[in-house]
């Protein structure tokens, strides 16, 4: 499957370029990330006293704390939209699995001893289930924060084991975020413009996606 | 007392350094901590000659500036299940069945003043809570966030939150008073002398007297609750450091049926994870990944696909 791209008669492709995100994909994908970020650094005002200061910077220590759980809803309600987009694209193929094996190929540039990928490949995958899964945790646990007083008395003594895993699944997404702009912005040039633009190049699909790249074009090479 | 004693101690949300904290060392060599410590203030709580007669619960909402809320009937004495944000002082009632008899028994409660205070320990606001270094821990709502962090690291169940200004409120054992020389007005309205303030060594001495009276009375059980202290672990046992409110029980074997007070009361191990080594071990790791992904770009650097095309062409 080519996940759903459709390049609209009306949309002006340069000459040796593919679409690779649709309209809809790349608003869903940065309304996502304004808010993961403001989430990001709100929470780690809230998380580390040496973070506090951003607190002020983004409006005041009472402002964020009103705003982070709605923010938050706007973070999932995004992620549920890309899962609905992107979720057939997510599926393991046969070739992900050696990908995995040769990961330390990947990252050290050795790309030839690479099998080929499809539309996103293994690791953007791993990423994707890892901010996934952490969303609903997030939701859930974010959800208990944002009105304790709601919660029956008996039951406080769950709050700091709710606190502890909201803190450390959101560490977890940190680890995951810090290489996925990595990777994008630095180390795969072309990707910021796939996601802003909309196109990449056919020796960039070629390259990073061919099995996608063959798929969309029906070219062997 | 003087101003001095409230210089502060601990704030919680706090990066840098405290105002007025830190050890020095005196003339005669010992070393203390603030910048000008009289000493430790303490209530003292004697549950065995409180008439609950409620003259403190009057005292501390008039002091205070509160209007008196409405009270629950819950076909016992107590004005209300238990303290609300405007009412920090409520007696407890509770009766307890014993060999062929039946005991009252009336606990004020109100807050503890913990010398390892979980609600601060908990707090993300900077100086939303403050412990002063005579042993009194204050909120400011002021720079209150209305989280409720606090609440969850409190084991007495003090903190409460007023959802009209999203603010947490608690006793301040009269911060106010004792900072102008003043006792806390509970202990000026009790008309029985089973309320003590003063400081923590003078207390605890006063305690002791009357359980040893206590005692030579055949109140073989009577003892002190001051949960961790280190002077009185062995008979109060907790891990919070003691409090600087502390009772004397007719019966310290159990002193969960005065009123739910914990028996071993601690600061959740969850809240001190995650404001310990979680804390830590994040911070380390968000910089060790964007210095680790540093690295990796000067090491092995992009992968250039349309420029190597454009070469092999």
């Amino acid at each position: 499957m080519s996940g759903g791209i459709v390049a609209r008669p009306t949309t002006a492709i340069p000459e040796d370029q593919v679409q690779r995100y649709t309209f809809a994909e790349r608003a869903y994908h940065w309304i996502n990330s304004i808010a993961y970020t403001y989430l990001l650094l709100t929470g780690l005002a809230l998380f580390t006293p040496l973070a506090y200061w951003l607190a002020y910077v983004l409006g005041g220590p009472a402002t964020i704390r009103y705003w982070h759980p709605w923010i938050g809803l706007v973070y999932f309600a995004t992620i549920f939209w890309m899962h609905r987009m992107w979720k057939r694209d997510m599926q393991k193929i046969p070739e992900d699995e050696k990908w995995s094996k040769n990961l330390r190929a990947y990252a050290e540039n050795r790309d030839e001893l690479m099998p080929p990928q499809g539309r996103f490949n293994a690791g953007q995958k791993q990423f994707w289930w890892v901010m996934f899964f952490s969303t609903f945790i997030l939701l859930i646990t974010g959800i208990i924060m944002w009105i304790p007083e709601k919660m029956p008395r008996e039951l406080h003594w769950v709050l700091p084991i709710i606190i502890f895993i909201h803190s450390a699944t959101a560490l977890i997404t940190i680890a995951a975020f810090i290489i996925h702009v990595y990777m994008s912005v630095w180390v795969t040039p072309g990707s910021v413009k796939a996601m802003v633009e909309g196109h990449v190049s056919t020796t960039w699909a070629r390259t990073h996606h061919r099995l996608w790249y063959e798929k969309i074009t029906g070219r062997r090479n | 007392m003087s101003n001095g004693n409230l210089e502060i101690k601990a704030i919680s949300g706090h990066a840098g350094g405290t105002p007025g904290g830190g050890e020095y060392r005196q003339a005669d060599g010992t070393t203390r901590i603030g910048a000008s410590r009289d000493y430790d203030v303490c209530k003292l709580i004697d549950t065995t000659t409180c008439i609950g007669c409620k003259a403190c619960e009057v005292a501390c909402v008039e002091w205070n500036g509160y209007e008196f809320r409405e009270t629950t009937f819950d076909n016992t004495y107590q004005t209300m299940p238990e303290t609300a944000w405007n009412f920090w002082n409520l007696i407890k009632f509770n009766e307890v069945e014993t060999d062929g008899g039946l005991q009252w028994l009336m606990r004020k409660d109100q807050c503890m003043h913990c010398e390892e205070p979980g609600c601060l320990i908990a707090c993300p606001a900077d100086g939303a809570i403050v412990q002063y270094t005579n042993g009194i821990v204050d909120f400011n709502q002021a720079n209150c966030i209305g989280c409720q962090y606090c609440v969850t690291g409190c084991p007495f169940n003090i903190p409460k939150f007023n959802d009209a200004t999203k603010k947490v409120y608690k006793c301040t054992l009269c911060s106010d008073r004792v900072g102008a020389g003043l006792e806390p007005a509970c202990i000026k309205s009790c008309p029985t002398g089973c309320l003590h303030f003063g400081s923590k060594e003078d207390m605890k001495f006063e305690a002791m007297k009357r359980i040893d009276q206590l005692h030579a009375n055949g109140h073989a059980n009577a003892g002190i609750y001051n949960p961790g202290d280190p002077d009185q672990k062995a008979t109060s046992p907790g891990s919070i450091g003691g409090t600087h409110v502390i009772y004397v029980l007719g019966d310290a074997r159990d002193p969960e049926k005065y009123g739910g007070l914990p028996a071993s009361p601690s600061v959740p191990i969850f809240v001190k994870l995650w404001k310990g080594p979680l804390k830590w071990l994040g911070g380390i790791g968000m910089v060790a990944g964007v210095f680790g992904v540093f690295m990796h770009y000067i090491r092995f650097g992009p992968k250039e696909v349309d420029k190597a095309e454009e070469v092999k062409r």
